[in-house]
């Protein structure tokens, strides 16, 4: 780890994508078929991956203790199941997120820098990271402006990151490129690299708020992009696909997808997470299952 | 939980050891997820199927599963007697039925054996995977599926051919004889069984003497669509077999997929008897990686190429031409790659190469293998433990290959690639041109001109670009030089079946 280098990729050097190679072989990590003590050890992995979210402009103090005390505990009566990685929420409620989560070792991660548009001026931007570090955020999660980069602008773009990092101080940097506005394979690529050589320690799909978010193919471009550069550079990065991700069958897949990618050493909420918030549910569902052979109904897991 | 601590000492450290092995973090391995074979039944033992009945055969042979090495099965074997039976009765089913049938009705069987072929998928994919060694993914997503699209798409000919050769009046040739090889053994049934059907052929069909048993399937298939008797008579048996098919002067035309070698007897056995003759045989084909490929993309290619069907494939991808300036890129990243591919049972749904056809093709590969360290190629091979039972090879790459070695000259039809590099693409074309044979090829570029003028100047029947071991019923296939003559599927297809 250490502290990253800052260096503008060199953009030539970067391999294209090839959309249908791409896709197919995201394909095929959906035919892995994950069974029993795999299949058990996976889901309660992905328990501890989650960065449980809510971000809506109804959100209040209430709503997000209660999903801090499910995040702290997701599985009442049975304590060996999670805790989950963090709670995301908007800086007016990290202290209050804070607060609740406090020894319990999950994380506060706030959306910042003018969430999820980006459309506002870098001052106002960077002003936001440093009042959510403040109010107590351990991560944030910025997004770049698409409009920058959809213009060519990679370098302004770059630039921005820089300088979020920079606010940002000891809190972790996710950096949400937001896929479903980017289009191409190619842009998913190149947005990634800026982020990484701008000191990104996360780079994450999409705020949840466009769609198509997440997608594995998406997820997959972008785990080939920190594979190779880790390679070049040694420094690892850590991937959030967010968004789209709502049954536990899903995010095995993903599991599958990172470890055939990157290999175990990603399989940590240290490296890999899933930003969602109903997966949560699915994900309980389905260990109960394994556990007990049978399936219970939604009334016998809380809903927040 | 507490259920399991509550196991004798000994009991539960194997158990705690087993279940770590299973781990989804540290496991070196999923947990099984074997497709059940529960809906197979295979019979103790098969006749010839001739003239729509079962008829005994002079001798018989075992097949085997050669994952296992486990008895599958006992088939007869044809001799000279049975395979004249079989002509004539094909002989008699073309001029007293499949000849006068209207093509619309001929159509209407065919459509028939396609959907019977996908309402049984599942049970001749498993049989596949059982006699033959593919993995279950394979058979499932790939054979099966293009099986029965073969049928579907020859089906929609069939009242048709007078439109596919406008102006000509096209005349069905009378009775095929089918020699088939045992990497694709259902699938290479289907590709020769319709289009001959579909042209208003007859068919004697000789399936591969390692893999028979889903062809006998596939004759209770036609058998429950109503086939008329002796339409398809499929006899059984090794080489003197199809020897005695070749050689039999009731039939019009001879369709082969096999080696080169057995092609080249053939083709002499074949001089001036006036049948009409299609082989599509062995391959050598290049792979080219130009550097300002899709890399990662490129590097599934290569796999998808040499790995699939554990490099059964005559159009394999498995000479790998790597512009220098990516080369080790490009073989850091196959190496990775390689070391995630599931080794295994064949009928476990995440296996990815399964076993080697048989024990002889096995001693084919090593003898290869062990030429190619001789000559000085570099070997590596991915780290999987194969299982004790069985005919397995483990993925295998050489570098350092010069043009001359035999793992770049000879056809190995195994899981070994050789790799080679570039600096021009006319050297690259150069090189991949090289070769006795011209089945098939890749080019790999985010260019698309370059695409067109590397792809043009190579000699080879089928190529891919950005893609690799594409099969489509509308695509001719078949090859230059060595690989063969004429051409399968699609319009050319049709035409080796008709006199036109």
């Amino acid at each position: 780890m250490g502290v990253p280098t800052i260096e503008f990729p060199d953009l030539k050097s970067i391999p294209t994508v090839d959309q249908v190679g791409v896709e197919e072989r995201a394909a095929r990590f959906q035919t892995r078929s994950i069974k029993a003590e795999t299949k058990l050890s996976a889901l309660r992995l992905a328990v501890t991956m989650l960065d449980v979210t809510t971000l809506e402009g109804a959100d209040s103090p209430g709503k997000v203790r209660q999903m801090c005390a499910k995040a702290m505990r997701p599985m009442p009566e049975d304590p060996s199941v999670g805790p989950a990685a963090a709670v995301c929420v908007y800086p007016s409620l990290v202290r209050v997120a804070a607060e609740e989560v406090e020894g319990s070792g999950v994380k506060v991660a706030s959306v910042a820098t003018a969430f999820p548009s980006g459309q506002s001026r870098m001052k106002e931007r960077l002003a936001e990271v440093r009042w959510a570090v403040a109010e107590g955020a351990d991560e944030i999660d910025m997004v770049i402006s698409r409009g920058k980069f959809l213009r060519g602008d990679y370098r302004g773009v770059f630039n921005e990151i820089v300088r979020c990092k920079e606010a940002c101080g000891e809190a972790h940097l996710k950096v949400i490129i937001e896929t479903g506005e980017l289009r191409t394979y190619d842009n998913v690529r190149i947005a990634s690299e800026l982020a990484m050589g701008a000191g990104a320690d996360f780079i994450k799909t999409s705020t949840g708020k466009v769609q198509p978010a997440a997608t594995m193919p998406v997820t997959l471009v972008m785990l080939e992009a920190i594979q190779d550069y880790i390679d070049r550079t040694g420094r690892k990065v850590g991937m959030k696909p967010a968004g789209g991700i709502s049954s536990a069958k899903l995010a095995l897949h993903y599991l599958v997808m990172v470890k055939e990618t990157l290999g175990a050493g990603w399989l940590s909420n240290e490296w890999f997470r899933f930003g969602a918030s109903s997966l949560t549910n699915d994900l309980l569902m389905q260990i109960r299952k394994q556990q007990s052979g049978r399936y219970q109904s939604g009334d016998y897991f809380s809903k927040d | 939980m507490a259920a399991e601590r509550a196991g004798s000492g000994g009991g539960r450290s194997r158990k705690v050891a087993k279940k770590r092995d299973h781990d989804f973090v540290t496991g070196t391995s999923y947990a099984p997820a074997p497709e059940s074979s529960a809906q197979v039944k295979i019979a103790k033992s098969y006749d010839l199927f001739i003239g729509g009945k079962w008829v005994k055969g002079s001798k018989r042979m075992k097949t085997i599963n050669p994952a296992t090495e486990k008895v599958l099965s006992e088939v007869a074997v044809a001799g000279p007697k049975e395979v004249d039976l079989a002509v004539k009765a094909a002989r008699k089913a073309y001029n007293n039925v499949w000849k006068k049938m209207p093509g619309r009705e001929r159509g209407k069987y065919l459509f028939r054996v396609a959907r019977l072929l996908q309402e049984r998928a599942r049970e001749f994919a498993v049989l596949e995977s059982m006699d033959g060694g593919k993995p279950i993914r394979e058979s499932r997503d790939v054979d099966l599926p293009l099986v029965a699209a073969h049928f579907f798409y020859h089906a929609g000919w069939a009242d048709k051919l007078d439109y596919a050769f406008p102006g000509r009046k096209p005349q069905s040739l009378g009775v095929a004889g089918q020699v088939i090889p045992w990497n694709f053994p259902l699938l290479m049934a289907a590709w020769k069984l319709a289009p001959a059907l579909a042209c208003g052929n007859t068919v004697v069909l000789k399936p591969a003497e390692t893999t028979p048993l889903t062809a006998l399937l596939l004759a209770q298939v036609f058998e429950e669509a109503g086939l008329p008797d002796g339409v398809v008579n499929i006899v059984t048996g090794a080489g003197a077999t199809g020897q005695a098919l070749v050689e039999h002067p009731g039939v019009d035309k001879i369709a082969f997929t096999g080696s080169t070698g057995v092609g080249k007897m053939i083709q002499r056995a074949l001089a001036k008897s006036g049948k009409k003759h299609t082989l599509e045989l062995g391959g050598k084909a290049a792979h080219l990686i130009f550097d300002d490929a899709p890399i990662n993309q490129a590097v599934e290619g290569i796999v998808n190429g040499i790995f699939f069907n554990q490099g059964h494939v005559c159009c394999a991808g498995s000479r790998l031409l790597v512009q220098e300036g990516v080369a080790d890129l490009v073989i850091r990243k196959l190496k990775r790659r390689m070391e995630t591919l599931v080794v295994g049972d064949p009928l476990d749904k995440n296996t990815d190469v399964g076993a080697i056809n048989s024990k002889e093709q096995l001693g084919r590969i090593k003898g290869l293998v062990a030429a190619g360290e001789k000559e000085g190629a570099c070997s590596w091979q991915s780290g999987q433990r194969l299982p004790g039972k069985g005919y397995w090879f483990k993925p295998t790459i050489f570098t350092d290959c010069a043009q001359s070695h035999r793992v770049v000259q000879e056809e190995i039809f195994g899981p070994v690639l050789a790799i080679q590099t570039f600096r021009t693409p006319e050297e690259g074309i150069e090189k991949a041109n090289n070769t006795p044979y011209g089945l098939s090829g890749g080019v790999w570029t985010d260019k698309g001109s370059k695409i067109f003028k590397v792809t043009s100047a190579m000699r080879a029947g089928v190529l891919w670009a950005n893609t690799y071991n594409k099969f489509d019923p509308t695509s001719p296939f078949g090859g230059y030089k060595e690989s063969g003559v004429g051409r399968e599927g699609g319009l050319h297809g049709l035409a080796a079946y008709l006199e036109i």
